[in-house]
């Protein structure tokens, strides 16, 4: 495997909730690819499926749903495929994650630095005393007070934003080389947030960690991430850096997005909602997901957008657009036949 | 924790009130038919009649009901359970020892349901929809669906008759083996499905999945983050099966010639005789409200989540 | 308004708040979806069909059965089972088999009394409880509270000690003893309901509180009711059988199941048949009335417990 290939790669990755004609196509046909130490932003409204996404990566998505097809390439090893041991062994050694509940998505009943030390203790080879010794360091590492007091409580004992440093030092306790952020900050208070954004970038900084960070929000996104991927309706409809997509974005859908929030830095006359809702997952789709909503769906043809689903076209190297604005620009890929 | 104990214990006064005057409707009934069925034909009318007025007048039934029930709640609190018109002799001498043998009946079929019971559960929720999950459910159908004194008269002819594993007229340990099996046994199939609906819902929770994120095989998960979680819901309901064990336990008890107050009890109301059919359902209820007062002094102990001195 | 209301089905949804755009499925409620769900749910196939074998035979019991459940045969005791007397005679020489058919009877009789004992109160006091006054709420809900903190058979047991040992005192007491449990479900049903928009919507229109119990509160309960219905009813029924048995419900030779063995227990070790008839005879029955329960909180109540 060469230093230059991308550490994770999806193809084509199909996730539903249900079968047979009901099924609701969560996560219907995405390709992405994260770098070593990259931070790449998934951002879109709620219900686009990030979530599912993020879960699909670590095969952590619960019945009814389940993956139905595509790869999760992790340095070349494909994830969907691996044997349960294997499996284990992946996650939280080379693929963490974290959560939007914080509290929740710790053991009730189980003291805050047993949790952090069991993943040392069962899967790194401590001993029970150093894995003790190791989790109050990383307490400390990730600004608790008083760590080793701390380490006694239960989580019912300690805020939203505590709980998330505490599920940032569990999840990092095997210095993974990607980890998966799923709206950490959405539940907390505003004025933690930020502080739990920066300790995020400083850790995954000094590990040397990549960051898939899960977002509605775009503030968020313009402060943390390197490259930017817009879901919409189960796809990525833009993926580009950055700096890209708060100036210039190509998908009609990511300037939507853009009007309907408060961007840092960004001057603009005044919030507007993109018209309409969401379309309709368990029904096959024909077209641009986004048509009936778009603005450009005139200007590029309606005959085309409604009947026909764009592929990624490449407007400039290092982006891509599911759009028909965008034709003319070479094609990353044909859209495979029988898309829907 | 003493301040919890103590608000628990207030908390369960007004039920205590409350079976006391279901009781006490025992004795406000019984005593005349009693005492009329005991001087039936034997005597004239007359002297019937002046028996009757005697006993009711011995036994108070002449005051109105709260001075009644005043006095009976009164004895009761006293340890004064009255005298049993056929035995002839206290009720409280005769159904200490009892009390203590179906104390001991119910104790280990308690203990077999757990243990049955709970890992039952525990298998059909880790393997939920497997034909192992299925096998268990409906074998815990069976359970709920069976009579405890068929399933004690099976017992017996399999175990003594059939097989001959058991003596018929078994004793010492031996005597408690086959009640206490019916009676546990029987006990497991809820307790298997409240182990395996607890374990389910635990199974879905949030932090089940971020263990799993973290690399624990499902071994782990089940055994170090969702069977504690488990149990604590098992807990809870474990003063109440203890309840229904009591119950259970008047018809074992019939059946296996088990010498505790369930036995007795079905006889006192056969004979009528209400001042030990008073004091057994007293001190049955009384064990129940007492068994789930400990349950959840217990709970409130082992789960860091009830803050116990607020 | 349909008969049935029930949430609708929510799969996926709770990980998934894109079905909040799910297609429209088909309505639920009314008797006859019920009728078709049930008749696809093998569990309650099964459950249903033995007990429209026992309906059939208490009703056509005379006509069914080979002999007189009560002919006493002092020369044919405790025969085991034969092409005469298909499960064998008791202990003076009754035929098991036709005592067994008439049981079916009384097994019904029993269900259907103590059902209705128990839901019709039970009812009555949970919208008393529910819909109506503070004063009235309390009052009842401490008096279930009493009755509650009896175990279930311990409490049967005292009404059967204050009403004295008979086949009609067993189904009441069978049936008062389950008065609370309905009555407390009735009244959080009507609670529910009473905060729902659509009841302050008809009470803001002028609607009386009878009209609003009669017309959305009770249509509500009976999704909820069914179900409970079919977890009450099998257990009053397996206690009434207790009490037989214990000689404190249906005397012998009445052919009740729990009665009969009574005086059939003492000759387990020579005619064990005597036993196994009707103690099976009660064991299936009330294994049918399970799966028939587990059917319809399957289709009714379609949380996963």
């Amino acid at each position: 495997m060469s230093e230059n290939a991308p550490l994770l790669q999806v193809r084509d990755l199909r996730t539903h909730f249900g079968t047979g004609p009901d099924a609701v196509r969560a996560v219907n046909g995405v390709d992405l690819s994260v770098d070593r130490g990259e931070v790449l932003g998934i951002v879109g409204e709620s219900g686009c499926g990030k979530t599912v996404l993020a879960l699909s990566i670590l095969r952590l998505v619960d019945a009814p749903g389940r993956i139905v097809s595509g790869q999760v390439l992790f340095e070349g090893q494909d994830v969907l495929a691996m044997r349960p041991r294997a499996l284990t062994a992946l996650r939280g050694r080379d693929i963490a994650m974290i959560f939007q509940q914080p509290k929740a998505s710790l053991d009730p009943v189980m003291r805050i630095g047993q949790q952090i030390a069991e993943p040392l203790r069962l899967r790194g080879g401590r001993t029970r005393a150093e894995a003790w010794r190791e989790a109050v360091e990383l307490l400390g590492a990730v600004g608790i007070p008083n760590p080793e007091e701390k380490a006694r409580a239960y989580p019912h004992e300690i805020s939203g934003g505590q709980a998330q440093r505490v599920m940032i030092a569990t999840a990092l306790a095997l210095k993974p080389r990607l980890l998966i952020a799923d709206e950490p900050t959405t539940a907390l208070d505003v004025t933690v947030q930020a502080q739990i954004l920066e300790l995020l970038r400083e850790r995954c900084r000094a590990l040397g960690t990549a960051l898939i960070l899960v977002t509605h929000d775009i503030g968020v996104i313009a402060q943390m991430a390197d490259r930017v991927a817009v879901m919409y309706a189960g796809r990525v409809v833009e993926n580009a850096p950055v700096a890209r997509i708060l100036g210039d974005p190509a998908h009609p859908y990511t300037r939507g997005l853009m009007r309907s929030a408060p961007v840092m830095g960004a001057v603009q006359a005044r919030l507007q909602e993109i018209p309409g809702g969401i379309p309709d997952l368990t029904r096959p789709l024909r077209g641009c997901a986004f048509a009936p909503r778009c603005d450009g769906r005139r200007q590029a043809g309606p005959a085309r957008c409604d009947g026909q689903t764009p592929p990624p076209f490449i407007p400039a190297p290092g982006r891509e657009a599911r759009c028909w604005l965008q034709d003319g620009a070479p094609a990353a890929q044909p859209a495979p036949a029988g898309w829907s | 924790m003493s301040r919890y104990v103590l608000r628990r214990l207030l908390m369960a006064l007004p039920v205590v009130i409350g079976i006391l005057l279901v009781t006490f409707m025992i004795q406000a009934v019984i005593p005349t038919d009693a005492v009329s069925a005991m001087y039936e034909g034997q005597t004239t009318e007359e002297e019937a009649a002046e028996a009757i007025a005697a006993m009711r007048e011995r036994y108070g039934l002449d005051q109105p009901w709260y001075i009644q029930f005043t006095r009976y709640a009164g004895n009761v609190l006293h340890g004064d359970f009255g005298e049993s018109i056929r035995l002839r002799r206290p009720v409280s001498e005769e159904i200490g020892y009892r009390f203590i043998n179906t104390l001991q009946l119910t104790g280990a079929a308690l203990l077999i349901g757990i243990l049955v019971g709970v890992p039952m559960g525990i298998l059909s929720a880790a393997k939920k929809d497997t034909w192992l999950d299925l096998g268990a459910m409906t074998v815990g159908l069976l359970g709920i669906s069976m009579p405890a004194f068929f399933f004690g008269l099976l017992l017996i002819l399999v175990f003594a008759v059939w097989l001959q594993w058991i003596p018929v007229v078994p004793r010492g340990g031996a005597a408690l083996l086959l009640p206490a099996l019916t009676l546990g046994l029987i006990e497991a199939a809820p307790l298997s499905r409240i182990a395996r609906s607890a374990m389910i819902e635990l199974l879905r929770r949030d932090h089940i999945r971020a263990a799993r994120s973290r690399g624990m095989g499902e071994m782990s998960v089940i055994l170090r983050h969702a069977l504690p979680g488990t149990l604590l819901a098992v807990m809870t309901v474990i003063g109440l099966q203890f309840g229904n064990l009591l119950g259970g336990a008047f018809i074992i008890e019939v059946i296996f010639g088990w010498r505790g107050i369930g036995e007795l009890g079905v006889k006192a109301i056969q004979w009528r005789d209400f001042a030990l059919t008073q004091a057994i359902i007293l001190i049955s209820a009384g064990a129940h409200i007492g068994a789930n007062l400990v349950v959840d002094v217990l709970y409130a102990w082992i789960d860091p989540r009830v803050d116990y001195d607020t | 308004m349909s008969l049935l209301h029930g949430e609708t089905e929510t799969a996926g949804a709770e990980a998934l708040p894109a079905a909040e755009a799910a297609a429209p499925r088909p309505r639920r409620g009314g008797w006859r979806w019920l009728l078709g769900r049930l008749l696809r749910n093998p569990s309650a196939r099964i459950g249903g069909g033995v007990l429209l074998l026992i309906l059939f035979c208490a009703a056509f019991a005379p006509w069914i059965a080979p002999h007189d459940p009560l002919a006493v045969n002092t020369l044919g005791r405790l025969k085991p089972p034969s092409a005469v007397n298909w499960l064998g005679t008791d202990e003076v020489g009754r035929d098991l088999a036709s005592r067994l058919i008439f049981g079916t009877r009384y097994f019904l009789l029993i269900c259907a009394i103590a059902a209705s004992i128990s839901a019709g109160f039970g009812i009555l006091l949970g919208l008393v409880a529910g819909a109506g006054s503070a004063l009235a709420d309390t009052v009842i809900m401490r008096f279930t509270d009493m009755l509650l903190a009896f175990p279930y058979i311990l409490l049967v047991l005292a009404i059967v000690a204050i009403l004295g040992p008979s086949l009609w005192t067993a189904m009441a007491a069978v049936g008062v003893a389950g008065i609370p449990g309905y009555a407390r479900l009735i009244r959080s049903v009507a609670l529910t309901v009473k905060r729902e928009e659509y009841v302050e919507a008809a009470r803001a229109l002028g609607a009386s509180e009878a009209q609003i119990i009669l017309g959305t509160v009770l249509p509500n309960t009976i999704s909820p009711l069914i179900v409970y219905l079919s977890y009450a009813t099998p257990i009053a029924a397996l206690s009434a059988a207790a009490l037989s048995f214990l000689g404190l419900g249906a005397q012998p030779p009445t052919p009740e199941w729990g009665a009969m063995l009574v005086n059939s227990r003492s000759f387990l070790f020579t005619a064990w048949w005597a036993v196994a008839a009707p103690g099976l005879a009660i064991f299936v029955a009330i294994f049918a009335m399970n799966l028939l329960g587990n059917g319809l909180r399957d289709v009714l109540d379609p949380r996963d417990v």
